[in-house]
This record gives C-alpha cells, sequence and structure tokens, in this order.
C-alpha cells in the first residue's frame, strides 16, 4: 500500500488526531469521552500511519515498545488506587488535589484523571501491539 | 483492614505489570513471579485470620456503597478457594522455572499467569455478577495466550474449540446478566438474592438460572458440556495444563457454588434435581472415557470432568453436609490433580513421551517419583486415609441422608473405576518392565532433581496431612458451608452499609 | 420498539448459531460476533428502553426534571463490546495462525488432538 494521497494525507491527519485524542482523554471526566475512546484515537492514528508507510516505519516512529506502554498504563491504573487508601478510604476512591496554578487560580488534579490516563495507554499500547502483530504477518 | 479484599486482585496485577516491563530478564520474572505467588498465599492465610470467626470481609470499590459500586466479598468458601490458588501458584511457578522451555518464558508465560490469576482470584472475591463475567474474561484471555503460547499445531486445535466454546458460554453468560438486569434491576448477588427470594417472577427466574448453569457448566466441564476439555487441555506444555486443570474448571464450579447457594436457591426440586442428574452423568462419562485412554495426559485431563461431577454432586444434593463434602473435595482435588499433572510431566521430562504403551520400569528407576504418584493416585481414587476418602465419604454420606440412592450408587462406582485407571497407569508406567527400554532424557544432577520434585513433594505432603487433619479442616468446610446455607448473612454484610 | 428488538436479536442469535455450525474458521468468528452482539442488545432491551436525557444533576439541582434514561445497561454494554472486541481480535489471530499451520479452514480437519 503505497498511495500517494494516503501518505500526504496521513503526513496533515497525523498532528491532529494525537491532539484530538488527548482532548477526548480530557474531556471524558464530564462529557462524553474518556480514555478507552481516546486511547483508540491515538491508536488509529498510528494504525493510519502504518498502513500508509509501514510496520518499521512505525515502530521508528513511536520508538517504545507498545507493550512497555500496556504496562505502565496498568501501572497507572492500579497506582491511582492508592492514593485514597492513606486518607482511609476504599481502594480507588476518587481524591482530588488542588493545584496552584499562575496567579492565584487552581485547578483539580484526581486520581480518576490517571487511572484514565492509565487506560488511555492500555488501550494505545494493545491497539498497537495488534496493529504491528498482524501488519508483520504478511 | 479496608484493602484486604482487594489485595488478591492487586498483587498479582503489580506482578504481571513488573513482568511485562522486565520481559527482557527471564530470571527476574522467576524471582518476580514466585516472589508474587509467595504473598498472594501470605494474604490468603491473612484474609482467612480475618474471617474464621464468620466475618464476611467486604470492600465498596471506590466507596461506593452496595448496590451501586462493584463489592467485593470475601466469605469462607471464597478464602478456602483464594488459599488454594495461592498454593497452587507458588508450586506451579516453582515448577515453571525448571520445566518450562526457555522462548515461552521469554515471550510471557510468567506475566500471563499472573494475569490469569488475577482474573481467578477476582471471580473469587467479587461480590457482583456482571463483575464476575469480567473476571471471566480476563483469566480466559489470559488462558486463551497460555494455551496457544508456542504454536504447535495440536496446541493450536486445542485453542480453536477451546476458545469456540467458551466464547459461546460467555454470550450464554451475558444473556442471563442482562435478562436478570431487567428483571431485577441489579447486578448485586446480595440484592439479586433479595429480590428472588421475594419470589414474583418464578418461571423466568427458573429460565434464567438453567442459562447460567450451561454457562458455568461448559466452564466448569459439565455434562454434556465438556467436550473442549479433552479436546485441549492435553495439548499445552504440562505446566499450563497443571495451571488450568486446578483453576480454570474450579472457578466455573465456584461460580455454581455461589450462584445456585446464594441466588437461584428458590426452585431447588428443579433446579438442584437438574444438577444432580447432571453431576452423575459427568462422573460416569468422564470415568469411562478415562477407560479407553492410554495416554497419561489424556487420561487426567478426562478425570478433571469426573472428578467435577463429584464436586457438583454436593451442590445437586444441597443440604449442609453435602455441600461440607464439595468443600472438602475442592481442597483436596485442586492440590491432587495438579500434582498428578505435575509427577505426569516429570515422567515425560524423564522419558520423553506420555504414552502408556511405551513407558514402563520406572519404578525401579526412580522409586521416589513412584511414590509421589501412587499417593496421589490412591488419594483421588478415595483409598483411606488420604484426602480423597475423606472427602468422598461426606458427599456419600450426604446422599444416604438424603436417599438418593442412585447417585450414591454412581458416586461408589466411579470411585472404582478410577482406581482401575489410576492402577493402569501405575501399572503401566511404573511397575511392569518398559516393552523397549527408553534412555533417561534428561539426567539432572540429584541436588536439581530434588528441586524440580519439591513442589511434588510438598502437595503430596498436604494431600497426606488432609487426611491426617481431617477433622479441623472438615470443622473449617462445615462453617463455609454453613454460611452458603443461611446466606442471610452474606446479604446483610453487603447491604448492611460500612465499608 | 420492543418487539421489533426482540427479533432482531432473535435474528442475530439464529445467525450467529448457523454461522457457528458452518465448519469454517472465518464463519466461526462472525458467528460468534453475532451471538456477542445479540447478547448485548439482549442487555440493552432488558434493561429497559426509554427515552430520557443523561443522569447527571445540573448544578443547584436536587432532582431530575424528568426521569433520565439508565446508564448502567449501555455500561454493561460498553464493557462486554470492548472484551468482544479484544477477545475477537485475538481469536482472529489465533484462527490465522491455525489455518497456516493447519492448512485448512474447515473445523472439522482439526482432529489430531481427538482419538
Amino acid at each position: 500500500m503505497t498511495s500517494i494521497i494516503l501518505r500526504t494525507a496521513t503526513r496533515y491527519m497525523f498532528p491532529p488526531l494525537l491532539v484530538f485524542s488527548i482532548y477526548i482523554l480530557l474531556r471524558g471526566h464530564h462529557y462524553p469521552g474518556g480514555g478507552f475512546v481516546g486511547g483508540l484515537f491515538a491508536g488509529s492514528a498510528f494504525a493510519l500511519y502504518t498502513l500508509a508507510f509501514d510496520v518499521a516505519d512505525a515502530r521508528r516512529l513511536i520508538r517504545i515498545d507498545p507493550r512497555d506502554i500496556t504496562a505502565a498504563g496498568l501501572a497507572a491504573a492500579l497506582l491511582s488506587g492508592i492514593p485514597p487508601l492513606f486518607t482511609d478510604h476504599a481502594f480507588l476512591t476518587g481524591t482530588w488535589w488542588e493545584v496552584p496554578l499562575f496567579s492565584g487560580a487552581t485547578m483539580d488534579i484526581g486520581t480518576p484523571l490517571i487511572f484514565d490516563i492509565g487506560v488511555y495507554l492500555v488501550v494505545f499500547g494493545v491497539l498497537l501491539t495488534l496493529v504491528f502483530v498482524l501488519g508483520e504477518e504478511e | 483492614m479496608t484493602l484486604l479484599p482487594a489485595l488478591p486482585i492487586m498483587i498479582p496485577l503489580a506482578g504481571a505489570v513488573l513482568c511485562m516491563l522486565l520481559r527482557k530478564s527471564v530470571v527476574l520474572q522467576k524471582a518476580i513471579a514466585l516472589a508474587t505467588s509467595g504473598i498472594l498465599l501470605l494474604t490468603a492465610v491473612c484474609l482467612m485470620v480475618h474471617t474464621r470467626t464468620g466475618t464476611i470481609a467486604v470492600m465498596h470499590v471506590g466507596h461506593w456503597q452496595a448496590p451501586f459500586g462493584i463489592t467485593l466479598a470475601v466469605d469462607m468458601l471464597s478464602c478456602v478457594m483464594l488459599l488454594l490458588t495461592g498454593l497452587l501458584a507458588v508450586g506451579i511457578s516453582f515448577y515453571a522455572c525448571f520445566d518450562l522451555d526457555q522462548p515461552r518464558m521469554q515471550f510471557g508465560f510468567f506475566p500471563l499467569m499472573l494475569i490469569l490469576l488475577m482474573g481467578v482470584n477476582g471471580a473469587f472475591v467479587t461480590g457482583d455478577l456482571f463483575n464476575l463475567y469480567v473476571w471471566f474474561e480476563v483469566l480466559l484471555t489470559a488462558s486463551f495466550i497460555l494455551l496457544a503460547l508456542g504454536g504447535e499445531r495440536p496446541q493450536l486445535e486445542g485453542s480453536v474449540k477451546y476458545v469456540a466454546l467458551n466464547l459461546l458460554s460467555s454470550a450464554l453468560f451475558l444473556a442471563g446478566i442482562g435478562i436478570l438486569y431487567g428483571m431485577a434491576g441489579t447486578l448485586n448477588l446480595a440484592e439479586l438474592a433479595v429480590v428472588v427470594q421475594q419470589g414474583e417472577r418464578g418461571g423466568l427466574v427458573t429460565m434464567v438460572a438453567v442459562m447460567f448453569l450451561m454457562a458455568f457448566g461448559i466452564k466448569a466441564g459439565m455434562f454434556p458440556l465438556y467436550f473442549w476439555l479433552p479436546a485441549s487441555y492435553p495439548t499445552p506444555p504440562i505446566v499450563v495444563t497443571a495451571l488450568f486443570s486446578g483453576l480454570l474448571t474450579k472457578v466455573g464450579v465456584y461460580s455454581l457454588i455461589r450462584v445456585f447457594t446464594l441466588v437461584f436457591s428458590t426452585d431447588p426440586e428443579f433446579l438442584h434435581g437438574l444438577i444432580l442428574v447432571g453431576a452423575g452423568l459427568t462422573m460416569l462419562s468422564g470415568v469411562l472415557a478415562a477407560a479407553a485412554q492410554f495416554e497419561m495426559r489424556k487420561i487426567l485431563a478426562v478425570h478433571i470432568v469426573s472428578q467435577i461431577g463429584y464436586i457438583v454432586m454436593g451442590l445437586g444434593l444441597f443440604t449442609q453436609l453435602a455441600l461440607t463434602g464439595t468443600i472438602f473435595y475442592l481442597i483436596h482435588i485442586m492440590i491432587v490433580k495438579t500434582n498428578l499433572f505435575l509427577v505426569a510431566g516429570a515422567v515425560n521430562r524423564i522419558k520423553g513421551t506420555y504414552e502408556l504403551k511405551k513407558l514402563g520400569g520406572l519404578y525401579k528407576e526412580k522409586p521416589g517419583l513412584s511414590i509421589l504418584f501412587i499417593i496421589s493416585a490412591m488419594s483421588l481414587a478415595g483409598v483411606p486415609p488420604l484426602s480423597g476418602f475423606f472427602a468422598k465419604l461426606a458427599l456419600i454420606i450426604a446422599g444416604l441422608r438424603q436417599e438418593a440412592w442412585l447417585i450414591v450408587g454412581v458416586a461408589l462406582g466411579v470411585s472404582l473405576l478410577t482406581l482401575y485407571s489410576m492402577t493402569k497407569i501405575w501399572s503401566y508406567v511404573f511397575w511392569e518392565p518398559a516393552p523397549e527400554p527408553l534412555p533417561d532424557l534428561n539426567p539432572m544432577p540429584s541436588g536439581k532433581w530434588i528441586m524440580f520434585l519439591l513442589p511434588m513433594i510438598g502437595f503430596t505432603i498436604l494431600t497426606i496431612g488432609i487426611g491426617v487433619f481431617a477433622g479441623p479442616i472438615f470443622d473449617y468446610a462445615d462453617a463455609a458451608a454453613g454460611q452458603l446455607m443461611n446466606p442471610q448473612g452474606y446479604i446483610d454484610a453487603v447491604l448492611g452499609g460500612g465499608g | 420498539m420492543e418487539v421489533l428488538l426482540a427479533i432482531v436479536i432473535g435474528v442475530l442469535y439464529g445467525g450467529g448459531l448457523y454461522l457457528m455450525m458452518r465448519r469454517n474458521l472465518i464463519q466461526l468468528i462472525i458467528g460468534l460476533g453475532l451471538l456477542s452482539h445479540g447478547a448485548n442488545l439482549l442487555i440493552f432491551t432488558a434493561g429497559g428502553l426509554r427515552k430520557g436525557g443523561a443522569p447527571i444533576l445540573a448544578e443547584g439541582e436536587k432532582a431530575f426534571a424528568a426521569l433520565p434514561s439508565d446508564p448502567l445497561p449501555q455500561a454493561l454494554i460498553l464493557t462486554a463490546i470492548v472484551i468482544s472486541f479484544a477477545v475477537t481480535a485475538f481469536a482472529l489471530v489465533l484462527f490465522l495462525r491455525t489455518y497456516e499451520v493447519v492448512g485448512t479452514d474447515d473445523v472439522d480437519e482439526l482432529k489430531e488432538t481427538d482419538t
């Protein structure tokens, strides 16, 4: 598959897809979206890249082995359950911290976000492993 | 200790993550797998101490109270299963370190085994039906890959059958969950029990119960749904077979026990009668199929089926004594069966085959291994004073008290046939001289040989121990069965807030 | 609406089971997919069909103005879809390998382990 149209389109589509995947991930706390969909978006960006170029190129682009990404995601999801234990709550209870930003503004960062990032990474990693394995099969 | 019920899930997950990150180093993976299994065993012991007086350890994950959130609830039955899982995990990961080939270990045997353990433990601790489905899928996915790992032809063929039938069972399970949710508006096991006890939708409940019986029956390997088992279990390396035989079908059985004592206990005449018929046929067909086999792994694999029949028989009789027998039988069979597979693996390691007709004379060469085999085999057949004898005794007394003559007759007859199968292996493999002498393929130095045998020695001592200390273990099983027969305690513990 | 969905579910189950018995690996996998779709739709239908908004209270509200739709069946289905996605992907790879090693896609030919 070496279509020049696909290649050119992929070059332009690739960065917005990745940015959009992160937008979907962050949006997920209150609105439709979240780690799973976000991870699928990011994964499809790389799948598209794999289709347009080939598996070796995609692997070079991502540098990290997708299995490491999966493991990191699982670790993030597991660790996100730990903080509430220190305040004597059940495992995985949502815990929030106020993070001060510039000039008095604050932002809430919580364990559900960390869990969602974990999901994002797991989905991303698994999807990439799958795409690469199936792509290298031929 | 509010965290305790979640630990059996978290620990293997952490171990699996570490193994995945360190997948270049097999040595480190071995160490992690062993350490994780050890910690798992310790956790199970802690939980056992915590719940020994009959308290049920409950945890509402994420602080979402039941019935809205996912609840983890550990009663005495769950504890027994967790403890056995821990024991098997230690033994099997130890054995794997010596027996499994390098490529499979590099390709991720250990992380997969740990994920499998996570799924199994999750199924044992969860108090939510949909969560049970999720854990089933976790352990199934891990088992699919473990089964196919290596990609030899018989393995792939076995995997296709295994995957297809288990996915069918999952679809049934899911459909049952859907109907149950539509009917009761909840999937929390404790609340389901309350809703079903009110008994407004009797016929529908019975129908859904039969769907669950089919779904779990496929996973447990009950008659007539067990055909995937002899086709797939003997194909992978023996460590994987031992792991599966110890844990997978037992998760199916555990789910049957949990669901049919807690939720579907309103129509015992039909449902438990059906289970009893299934149990009898399971025992019989398993043992008859074994009689026709002349390959060690296959004989043992079809014997899993016949043993499942015994376990389910206690559930079908549905009295406290019968359930005590079932729990005792689970304790006995998980250890003994796994041990027999490990011994078969050792035989294969020495002689390079599982065929009875090629093997022979091992008693002369390896008397230690032979003794390990004969103790487990006799225990499986139910020879006193080993663990199997007391397990069968409890079930048969329970059957006699219920005046269920037929099933008692079948159980006794199958026991004899089991003895026949085991003596067949004994005489072909160990006692009689080999038709053609086979060379020792794997001369290990005696130090390493002892290490290799260590898990088997451990399991054998446990088998004898269960027989010797049958009294206290029987008391514990009795208490656990008491909890199952009076589900009000479980319901109160889950729905009573707290956590 | 329930009747319509019930018919669709029935067709999915029927088609799925029919394909599973066709003894062809690819049809087997499509059949399994149809079965899981049928089960998902069954959850959706049994969970109660009702038009309603998202069950999220706006700021300051204490109760819902109109009865919201039940989010749980959707959550269950989403989970089940994700699981069946992963499992189907694995099954595809497995069946591909089997086809390469055994050289046939007829399930009846997979009998080396039978005796």
